[in-house]
């Protein structure tokens, strides 16, 4: 029964993904982390709760999040919260823009961008698999509007 | 005619032996979708709890009015205006009938449910319920018969009663007459959940209502699919449903109310063809229902609505339950099987709606994998969050069986979550 549509499944669930939807990283709530922001998919009502503690320089120091979800959305939350330490708020900004463009499948990611954090975007490529599957790209960047959420001071993040 | 009765337990014998009887083939040649194919697969269709296909006699009824029988309704001295008004009022009765009411005037149409409960609270509770009224609803209600009693509730102060489910999704009647008292005013419930599959004593819950003084009103959009309704038997007040549920096109819903009760109702929204005389001092409004048809109604709609039910009662109702007790049924046992899938609602009276999770594979996830092989079914919260509260849940997945749904689509079902587990094993 190996079809077209099969492939397209596998590789949206990528070992990596399962991996890391079974056993998200930083999955926990650190005592200090002063930002934080919900995030919730009306459509399927998967919520998340992503912390995180800014630096000098607005480098983000922590990155944490809890929350249920499908595997997809919490691989995310996993690898982004992992990829995002160390990271300042305006990198994370022109990351969450290229990674956002590998997800929808529109478009380029933006040269300089690509050449930037060609290490991350590397390891985020295997959640662009969501691009076949257009109802499923809120998953894979509910995180990432999450966190914008919270740095921005912005009450929650929805992505409906 | 209309089954009130549970589907699931076999409290109708003859259920089986009319199912043998029961053509799905036939049926499912009335029905396009039937043909589609989805990811390379034959479509297995298992969301018409979200929303059911239509059968052809329903789609050339309506091509057939818009390109032949097509004019404003209730205006015209011109025949064609006369007919379509005809077809429009002929709808009326068709539900009328088809509910048991007992009279066309209490059928009012409105876009979908919601409207319909929405028209009910606006009109019907600004008007008699003032603050510390209580209305009783239960654990299992849609998100449209929560919220608008949540608007009122802030806009008057009433104050809203949860009557509870045990853990396999039973309604209690027992505890639900316990919070029935003086202050109650209203008891609006669902005929039956559209998560859990979950049949309420309707009859029963008009009766306490009635007992403790206070109105009955039902939320029929699934239940009037899966068991029918009549209003008189069950002396209900109100009555919802929606017509896109039933096979039937969108944009169409009905609000059944008795006579006395419209008749003291103020307008829902002011417009044409709901008056009687205009000024602009004073207006004075037309009796029920076209008190509460402001403007243009879904005319078309309304005579493919009345298509849909007139298709369903010439398969017959009950024969049509039958066939889903014979669904639900095959589907509970093969699910069961899968190791790790939990069924969530297992009510003594149900009908076929099967809700479950698998574990360490979210309903969203299912969803998506079992696509991939033409597989439709609705994941998510169902729009009834407290009650996935009640529950612990954040998501299930659902199947819902409609009349044209065969045993084979439960094995392809079947294959297909298995599929979905492999991929997460």
């Amino acid at each position: 029964m190996d079809d077209a549509m099969d492939d397209d499944i596998r590789a949206l669930y990528q070992e990596v993904i399962l991996d890391h939807g079974k056993n998200p990283r930083n999955f926990r709530h650190p005592d200090d982390a002063p930002l934080e922001a919900h995030g919730n998919n009306p459509l399927c009502g998967d919520k998340l709760t992503v912390y995180v503690r800014l630096g000098e320089g607005d480098t983000i120091e922590d990155a944490a999040f809890e929350g249920r979800g499908c595997a997809i959305s919490i691989a995310s939350a996993s690898m982004m919260t992992g990829i995002l330490r160390g990271k300042t708020v305006a990198e994370m900004e022109r990351l969450f823009g290229a990674f956002h463009t590998m997800c929808t499948g529109e478009g380029e990611i933006d040269a300089a961008a690509g050449r930037e954090f060609e290490d991350d975007i590397d390891k985020l490529r295997v959640l662009s698999g969501v691009k076949q599957f257009p109802m499923r790209v809120k998953c894979a960047t509910l995180a990432w509007h999450t966190v914008n959420a919270a740095i921005l001071g912005e009450q929650g993040a929805s992505t409906e | 005619m209309t089954m009130t009765t549970a589907i699931n337990e076999n409290i109708d014998p003859k259920a089986s032996e009319r199912a043998n009887f029961y053509d799905v083939e036939a049926i499912r040649a009335d029905f396009p979708a039937m043909q589609v194919e989805v990811n390379g697969h034959p479509l297995t269709f298992l969301d018409s709890g979200a929303s059911a296909q239509k059968p052809v006699q329903v789609l050339e009824r309506m091509d057939q009015a818009y390109r032949e029988e097509y004019a404003n309704v209730h205006r015209g001295a011109y025949r064609l205006s006369e007919l379509a008004t005809d077809n429009y009022e002929n709808a009326r009765a068709t539900v009328a009938r088809f509910m048991n009411a007992a009279s066309a005037d209490e059928i009012i149409f409105t876009r979908n449910a919601t409207a319909a409960v929405n028209l009910v609270a606006s009109s019907w509770g600004r008007k008699n319920l003032s603050a510390g009224d209580e209305v009783v609803i239960s654990h299992m209600e849609h998100h449209a018969n929560i919220v608008p009693w949540q608007m009122l509730r802030d806009e008057i102060g009433i104050v809203i009663k949860i009557a509870p489910v045990d853990d396999d999704g039973n309604f209690l009647t027992d505890e639900f007459a316990a919070l029935l008292g003086e202050k109650t005013k209203l008891v609006s419930i669902t005929q039956t959940s559209n998560v859990l599959g979950t049949m309420t004593p309707i009859k029963e819950i008009a009766r306490l209502a009635h007992e403790a003084g206070a109105l009955a009103m039902f939320d029929g959009a699934q239940g009037i699919v899966h068991a029918g309704i009549d209003v008189q038997d069950v002396d209900a007040d109100f009555y919802v449903f929606t017509g896109h549920k039933l096979y039937g096109p969108t944009g169409i819903g009905v609000l059944y109310g008795k006579r006395d009760i419209l008749k003291d109702m103020p307008p829902y929204q002011g417009g044409g063809d709901m008056i009687e005389m205009v000024t602009f001092e004073k207006t004075t409004y037309r009796e029920p229902p076209a008190r509460f048809e402001a403007g243009t109604p879904p005319i078309i709609e309304a005579i493919g609505l009345a298509a849909a039910i007139d298709y369903v009662t010439g398969i017959g109702q009950d024969a049509i339950a039958g066939h889903e007790v014979e669904l639900l049924n095959h589907a509970t046992a093969a699910l069961s099987q899968i190791d790790g899938l939990t069924i969530i609602g297992q009510a003594r009276q149900k009908c076929a709606i099967v809700s479950f999770t698998i574990e360490g594979v979210h309903p969203h996830d299912i969803g998506t994998i079992i696509d991939a092989r033409g597989v439709a079914i609705r994941a998510g919260h169902h729009c009834a969050q407290p009650l996935m509260d009640r529950f612990g849940l954040a998501a299930t997945a659902r199947a819902s069986f409609g009349m044209y749904n065969k045993k084979e689509d439960v094995d392809v079902l079947v294959d297909a979550l298995l599929y979905a587990k492999e991929i997460f094993a």
